[in-house]
C-alpha cells in the first residue's frame, strides 16, 4: 500500500535554516545540508527547501544547497519560494530538484503551471497556496482566501475554486499552507485539507501548524492529506522522524519504516 | 560505462549521481553514436509517453537501443522508461512504444488519487538478479498516472498494490524495467542500481 509521507521542510535564508511564526522568519535552526543528511538518515520521505529570501542571491544559495544535498541524499527534493517565471522552474529542475513548488506566481500568471507541466510533466509541478480562513455566517460552508507575497497580500480568490483551477492546468500535487495555523503549533487546518482533498484527485500535502504527533495523525486521517509537511517539530528535535512514524504505525497509519 | 540516455526528458543527473555514488562509471549520453561504447543502457524519464517516444525516435535512439539489447547489453527502463519498453500507451491518445515486451500502458482507475505519488511496496513474483538482496515488501518512490497492463505473466517480476495489483518491475533476460525511481529510493533503490550495474 502507498504510505503516508512525512516531509521535513527547511526554510532557507542566506544559507541558514530558519523557522518562522505566522510567516515571519526568526529563529536560526542550523546548517541545511547537515539537517538534510540527518533527515535522510532518519527516514524522511522527501525534503522541501523553501527559499524565504526569494532574491536572486537567495536563489543561487538554495540551488547550491540542492546540488550539495543531491550528491548524498537519494530521496525526492522539492524547491519552493519566490518562483516567478518558467525560466526559474527550468533552472531549479536543472540543479537537481525533483519538484518545484509554485506559489504566488500561479495567481499572477496561471499559465506558468500549464507551461511547466507541459514541458517537464505534472509529476514535478507542485501547486502551493497560502490560505486564510474567511469569516462566514453560522451554518455557511467554510471558505478560505488565497494570499500571496508570503501571506501578506490578499487576492480575493476563493481557495477551493483555485485548487481545481491549478489541477486543471496541470499541477500534479498541492501543498496547502494554512496562514491561520502556520507556526502556531496548534495543529493543521483539518477542514481545509479535507475540503480540498474531496474536490481534487491529486495528492494533498498539509502544511502549517504541526505541534505534536497527534496533529500529524489527525491531518493524515481526518484531514485526508497524503503527506504532512512539518518544520520546527523536527528541527529542534522535539520529535525525531522515526518517533513520529512509529507513533503513526501504532495507530494504524501506513508509513515507510 | 553505464550510459544514461539523454533524450530531453527528466532528471537524469540524479540517476548518474546514484551510479557514481556507488562507484560505477556512468555517463549521460546525448548522442546515439555513444551508445555503442556502453556496457549497460539506462532509459530514465519523467514525461508523457507520446512526447518521450517522439523524442526517442527523432533523436535517433530507437535503433541503437535495439542493437544494444540484441548485443546482450543489460538494459534498465525507469518510470516512463519502463512504460516505453512495451508496445503502446493510452496516455493522451494511442502511442506506439519500443515494443521490447508485449503489453499496453493504461491510466489508473479513479479509485485512488492520481498520480500515485510516494512510497509504495513491491511484492516479488519471481527471483531475478536485479532484486538480489531486496526483500519483498520493500518501499520505493513512485510517481505515475499510467501502469502496464496486458503484459505477459512471465515478464512480471514484482507487483505493487494501488487500487489494483500491477506490474512494477518487469523484464526478461538482461532487459529490466522499474516503475519506481530507484535513484530516489534510498538504500533499497541504490541496491537495485548496484545489482543492475553488476549484471552482464
Amino acid at each position: 500500500m502507498l504510505a503516508k509521507r512525512i516531509i521535513p521542510c527547511l526554510d532557507v535564508k542566506n544559507g541558514r535554516n530558519v523557522r518562522g511564526v505566522r510567516f515571519s522568519a526568526d529563529r536560526d535552526a542550523g546548517d541545511p545540508v547537515e539537517l538534510a543528511s540527518r533527515y535522510d538518515r532518519e527516514g524522511a520521505d522527501e525534503l522541501v527547501f523553501y527559499d524565504i529570501t526569494a532574491s536572486s542571491d537567495g536563489r543561487a544559495i538554495v540551488m547550491d544547497l540542492v546540488r550539495q544535498v543531491s550528491e548524498q541524499v537519494f530521496i525526492p527534493l522539492t524547491v519552493g519560494g519566490g518562483i516567478r517565471t518558467f525560466e526559474d522552474v527550468r533552472t531549479i529542475l536543472k540543479s537537481g530538484a525533483d519538484k518545484v513548488s509554485i506559489n504566488s506566481a500561479h495567481v499572477r500568471t496561471p499559465e506558468i503551471i500549464n507551461q511547466s507541466a507541459e514541458s517537464f510533466g505534472s509529476q514535478c509541478i507542485v501547486g502551493a497556496i497560502d490560505a486564510l480562513r474567511k469569516p462566514v455566517a453560522a451554518g455557511e460552508p467554510p471558505a478560505w482566501e488565497i494570499y500571496v507575497n508570503g501571506g501578506r497580500t490578499a487576492t480575493g480568490i476563493d481557495a477551493l475554486e483555485w485548487v481545481e483551477e491549478l489541477v486543471g492546468r496541470g499541477a500534479g500535487e498541492l501543498v496547502l499552507n494554512s496562514i491561520d495555523a502556520d507556526g502556531t503549533r496548534q495543529g493543521y487546518d483539518l477542514e481545509l485539507n479535507r475540503e480540498v482533498a474531496q474536490r481534487v484527485q491529486v495528492p494533498i500535502v498539509a502544511s502549517g501548524g504541526a505541534g505534536n504527533m497527534e496533529h500529524i495523525y489527525d491531518v493524515l486521517t481526518e484531514g485526508e492529506a497524503s503527506a504532512a509537511l512539518a518544520a520546527s517539530i523536527f528541527h529542534f528535535q522535539q520529535h525525531s522522524i522515526p518517533e513520529v512514524k512509529d507513533y503513526l504505525a501504532q495507530r494504524g497509519v501506513v508509513v515507510r519504516l | 560505462m553505464i550510459a544514461i540516455i539523454d533524450y530531453g526528458m527528466g532528471n537524469l543527473r540524479s540517476v548518474e549521481k546514484a551510479f557514481q555514488f556507488l562507484g560505477f562509471t556512468a555517463q549521460i549520453i546525448e548522442r546515439p553514436a555513444l551508445a555503442a561504447d556502453a556496457s549497460h543502457l539506462v532509459l530514465p524519464g519523467d514525461a508523457a509517453f507520446g512526447d518521450a517516444m517522439r523524442n526517442l525516435r527523432e533523436g535517433g535512439w530507437v535503433e541503437p537501443i535495439q542493437r544494444g539489447i540484441e548485443a546482450g547489453k543489460p538494459f534498465l527502463g525507469i518510470c516512463v522508461g519502463l512504460q516505453l519498453m512495451f508496445e503502446e500507451s493510452e496516455e493522451m491518445g494511442i502511442h506506439q512504444g519500443l515494443g521490447l515486451l508485449p503489453g499496453r500502458c493504461t491510466r489508473f482507475p479513479a479509485v485512488e488519487r492520481v498520480p500515485q505519488i510516494g512510497w509504495n511496496q513491491i511484492d516479488i513474483q519471481r527471483k531475478t538478479p536485479l532484486l538480489e538482496g531486496v526483500p519483498t515488501g520493500s518501499f520505493f518512490y513512485f510517481v505515475h498516472s499510467y501502469y502496464v497492463a496486458n503484459e505477459r505473466e512471465d515478464d512480471c517480476i514484482a507487483t505493487t498494490d494501488y487500487g489494483l495489483d500491477y506490474t512494477s518491475v518487469a523484464g526478461r533476460d538482461g532487459l529490466y524495467g522499474v516503475q519506481f525511481h530507484p535513484e530516489k529510493s534510498q538504500d533499497r533503490g541504490l541496491r537495485i542500481l548496484k545489482n543492475f550495474a553488476q549484471t552482464g
